[in-house]
C-alpha cells in the first residue's frame, strides 16, 4: 500500500528526520493560507499523488507570490497527472502540499528496500541524488552504497556512519546523517514498510540535511497490526476497479484488454492471462478468487469483472482441488443468474469431479461455452470476444 | 524414496483443531500420510478426530518422535509456530499459511541460522500448496488424485499452476516422484535451487519441472546453479508474460521491481543456461514427454 508524500514526511519527522516546513491544502484558498502561515517569499506547490516523476507532469511548481500559489493550485487540483508510473489514465490530484523552499547545495539519494536476495532490509544510498535510482544505477553505478541490516540486531550506528562517510559528507554533517539514516530505518521497521525512498535528500547551504521528497509503501500482510497506516489509504489514487474488488476481498489487478478473467490461484491466473495473449487476445484483468471458489465468491468475482465496461467476454478457469467441480459449476450457474452476465462466458473446469461439473454447466440451460483444456479455453474466449465485438457494431 | 517425504514420515499438524487444520489433517490421513499428532496450545491431552493433541511442538516431538510438521496457523502467529518447530528439533516444516508479514519471515530466517547447517530445519513455504510424494504421502493441500506416481520432480511457486502441470503430465501417463510448492511470498524457506539440489541427488527422479513466475531472483539463481551442477534434464515455465511492471499479481512476491525479474528476462536467463522452456502453460505435458523421450533415445 502506498501513501502520500506529506504522510510519509509526517512519519519521518517523528523519527528526527528533518523536513521542510509545509502544510496541506484542498483548495487554492487553503494553499495561499498555508503559504502565508509558512512565511517567506518562495514556496513549492506539490500535487499529492501516488507516483514519482511529478515534476515533469506539471505536478510541482515553484511560486514567488500569493497569486502564483493560487494559480498553481487552481491548475493542479482536479487534474489527472500522467507520469510514467501512473499509466496512461493518470492519477487525480485532490490534495496539495505547500512547502517552503530550501537552498540546495547537494542532492543525495536514500532508499530502503526489502532485498529478496539477502532476505533482509537493505539501505541504498548515492551522492548522485535527484535522478531515479534506475538512472543512477545505469549512469553512476559506482556511486551506489549498500548496507544490509541484521534483522536480529537492527541497523547499527557504524553502518550509518559508513554510509555517511561514503557519501563524501563533511565532518560537521556526519552526526546529522547518522540520525537521519537511523531514523529512516526505524520508521521502516516500526511501520512494516516495504519501501522508503528519499530522493532527494538534500544538503542545504546552511549545513542541514533535509528530506525534500519522500515515498513510502507498506507490507499489506502487516496492515492488521498497523491501523495507523491503514487509515492513510487513499482510494482516489487506486484503479476504481481494483478498489471495488479489494473491498470485496478479491485479489484483482486491472489491465487494458477486454477479456475478463476469473481464476483460482495466482500462478494459474498469470498463466491463463499469458495463454489469452498467446491466443491473440488481451486480458482485462488479473483476478484470483482463492482456493475456496464458493458461490458467493464467484458471484462477487463476476460483479468485479463486469464493473469494467471494457469487458466483452469472461473466461472462468478453475482448477478444483479441495473444492469439487460440481460444486464450482453450481456456484457459476447461481452467480450468472444472480448477477446477470450479458457477455459471452467461457468456462474451463479441471480437477476433482470434472465430468459432473461439465454436465451441470451443459444442462443448466445457460449460455456457457464449456471447454476442456487451458489452450481451448483461451482460444474460445478470443473467438467469442471477436464475435461479440462484431455483433455490437451491427 | 523421492525427496523430503515418504509414507513412513511422521507428521504433526500445527493448528490441528482449527477449521482448515482439521480438514486437511483428515485429507492427508486419507491419502496415507502418517499423521501422528497435532499442536494447539491449551488443548493438549485432547484427541481430535483420532489424532492426539499437544500444547507445544516440543511435547509432540517428545511423545511421537515426529520429524515433520505442517503449519496451518493464522498469519499473525505463523512465524512463531515455525520458530517453535525449529527449536523443537523438527527436520521438515511445511507452512501453508498465506499472509505472513515480510519482517516476520526475516526474523524466522535469522532465527533458523542459530542452528548448524546440518541440524537446521528445512522450511517449505510459506504461502504454498505443500509437498506430495504421489502414492505415498501428502503434506499439503493439493488434490492427491491428480498426481500419478512416477519419476519426474515438480517444484513451483504456485499451487494451482502446479496442479495444471501435474494433470497435463498424468494425461500423458507421466508420473511425479515428488512435487514441492515453495510458495508465492517474497521471503520463503526453500528456494528453487535448494529443491533442485534434492532432486539432482534423488535416485528416484529422472527429470525436473520448475514452475516460476515474475519477481525475485530465485529463478535466475536456480538457472546459474543448474548450468554448472545439474545433470538431469530441467524443464521450466515462467508465468506472468503479460504482467505489468510494479503491479503485484496476487502472490506477495509476484511483482516486477528490478532488472531481471520479468517473465521474458527469466525465460532468457533459463534458456541461456540450457534449460528446456515450456512455451505455453498448455504445453507442460508435451514438453516433458518430449524431453523424456529424448533422454530414452540418448540412453
Amino acid at each position: 500500500m502506498d501513501i502520500h508524500e506529506y504522510q510519509a514526511k509526517e512519519l519521518l519527522s517523528r523519527y528526527s528526520v528533518h523536513i521542510p516546513r509545509g502544510g496541506l491544502a484542498y483548495s487554492p484558498e487553503q494553499a495561499t493560507y498555508r503559504a502565508s502561515e509558512i512565511g517567506g517569499d518562495t514556496w513549492v506547490v506539490k500535487a499529492q499523488i501516488h507516483s514519482g516523476a511529478r515534476g515533469k507532469a506539471g505536478g510541482i511548481r515553484i511560486c514567488k507570490s500569493d497569486g502564483e500559489v493560487s494559480e498553481a493550485a487552481e491548475y493542479m487540483l482536479g487534474r489527472k497527472l500522467v507520469t510514467h508510473q501512473t499509466g496512461p489514465k493518470g492519477k487525480l490530484v485532490s490534495r496539495l502540499y505547500i512547502e517552503e523552499t530550501v537552498d540546495i547545495r547537494q542532492e543525495l539519494y536514500l532508499g530502503i528496500v526489502l532485498d529478496r536476495k539477502s532476505e533482509r532490509v537493505m539501505i541504498v544510498a548515492s551522492a548522485s541524488g535527484g535522478m531515479e535510482i534506475e538512472e543512477i544505477a545505469e549512469k553512476q553505478p559506482d556511486s551506489i552504497i549498500r548496507a544490509i541490516v541484521d534483522p536480529g540486531a537492527g541497523m547499527q550506528e557504524f553502518q550509518a556512519r559508513e554510509i555517511a562517510f561514503g557519501l563524501g559528507l563533511e565532518n560537521a554533517l556526519i552526526g546529522k546523517a547518522v540520525d537521519t539514516l537511523l531514523g529512516c530505518y526505524r520508521v521502516f521497521r516500526d511501520f512494516d514498510a516495504s519501501m522508503l525512498e528519499i530522493n532527494p535528500l538534500v544538503v542545504t547551504r546552511d549545513g542541514n540535511l533535509i528530506a525534500l521528497d519522500a515515498k513510502m509503501s507498506f507490507d499489506e500482510n502487516a496492515l492488521y497490526r498497523r491501523p495507523e497506516i491503514s487509515e492513510l489509504r487513499d482510494k482516489s489514487q487506486e484503479d476504481p476497479r481494483e478498489t471495488f474488488a479489494s473491498d470485496r476481498g478479491l485479489s484483482y489487478v486491472g489491465l487494458d484488454g477486454n477479456i475478463g478473467c476469473i481464476i483460482n490461484g495466482a500462478g494459474l491466473a498469470m498463466a491463463t492471462l499469458d495463454m489469452i495473449k498467446i491466443a491473440g487476445g488481451e486480458p482485462a484483468n488479473f483476478l484470483d478468487i482463492g482456493g475456496g471458489a464458493s458461490p458467493e465468491r464467484v458471484a462477487k468475482a463476476f460483479r468485479a469483472v463486469l464493473a469494467d465496461r471494457q469487458v466483452e467476454t469472461i473466461l472462468v478457469n478453475i482448477f478444483a482441488g479441495i473444492n469439487r467441480c460440481d460444486w464450482v459449476a453450481e456456484g457459476v450457474i447461481k452467480a450468472i443468474r444472480e448477477v446477470g452476465v450479458n457477455v459471452p462466458l467461457v468456462v474451463r473446469l479441471a480437477g476433482t469431479n470434472v465430468e459432473e461439473g461439465r454436465r451441470i454447466l451443459a444442462e443448466s440451460g445457460e449460455k456457457v461455452i464449456v471447454t476442456d483444456t487451458l489452450a481451448e479455453a483461451a482460444e474460445k474466449s478470443v473467438e467469442a470476444m471477436r464475435a461479440f465485438g462484431k455483433s455490437k457494431k451491427h | 524414496m523421492a525427496v523430503l517425504l515418504n509414507r513412513r514420515t511422521r507428521v504433526i499438524v500445527q493448528g490441528l483443531t482449527g477449521k482448515i487444520g482439521s480438514f486437511h489433517a483428515q485429507d492427508m490421513k486419507r491419502y496415507g500420510t502418517n499423521v501422528v499428532g497435532g499442536v494447539t496450545p491449551g488443548k493438549g491431552g485432547q484427541v481430535h478426530n483420532g489424532i492426539p493433541v499437544f500444547n507445544t511442538v516440543k511435547g509432540a516431538v517428545r511423545e511421537t518422535g515426529t520429524e515433520a510438521s505442517i503449519v496451518f496457523v493464522p498469519p499473525p502467529f505463523a512465524a512463531d509456530s515455525i520458530m517453535e518447530a525449529a527449536e523443537a528439533g523438527v527436520k521438515l516444516c511445511v507452512c501453508i499459511t498465506d499472509g505472513i508479514p515480510s519482517q516476520d519471515m526475516m526474523r524466522v530466517k535469522r532465527y533458523m541460522r542459530r542452528f548448524r547447517y546440518e541440524d537446521r530445519m528445512r522450511l517449505i513455504g510459506p504461502n504454498c500448496a505443500g509437498v506430495i510424494t504421489p502414492g505415498q504421502a501428502l503434506m499439503g493441500i493439493m488434490p492427491g488424485h491428480i498426481y500419478l506416481p512416477g519419476r519426474v520432480g515438480i517444484v513451483g511457486r504456485s499451487g494451482t499452476l502446479g496442479y495444471e502441470a501435474a494433470s497435463q503430465m498424468k494425461a500423458l501417463g507421466i508420473g511425479v516422484s515428488t512435487s514441492v510448492g515453495i510458495g508465492g511470498d517474497p521471503i520463503n524457506g526453500s528456494s528453487f535451487k535448494d529443491i533442485l539440489k534434492l532432486f539432482e541427488e534423488d535416485p528416484d527422479t529422472d527429470a525436473v519441472v520448475m514452475i516460476g513466475e515474475i519477481g525475485g531472483p530465485q529463478e535466475a539463481e536456480a538457472a546459474e546453479w543448474a548450468r554448472h551442477h545439474m545433470r538431469k534434464p530441467l524443464i521450466a515455465y515462467i508465468a506472468g508474460l503479460s504482467a505489468p511492471k510494479g503491479k503485484r499479481m496476487g502472490h506477495a512476491g509476484a511483482i516486477i521491481s528490478a532488472f531481471g525479474e520479468s517473465a521474458q528476462e527469466k525465460v532468457e536467463i533459463l534458456r541461456d543456461a540450457g534449460v528446456t522452456i515450456v512455451p505455453t502453460p498448455a504445453a507442460f505435458g508435451p514438453t516433458v514427454a518430449g524431453v523424456l523421450e529424448q533422454g530414452m533415445k540418448a540412453a
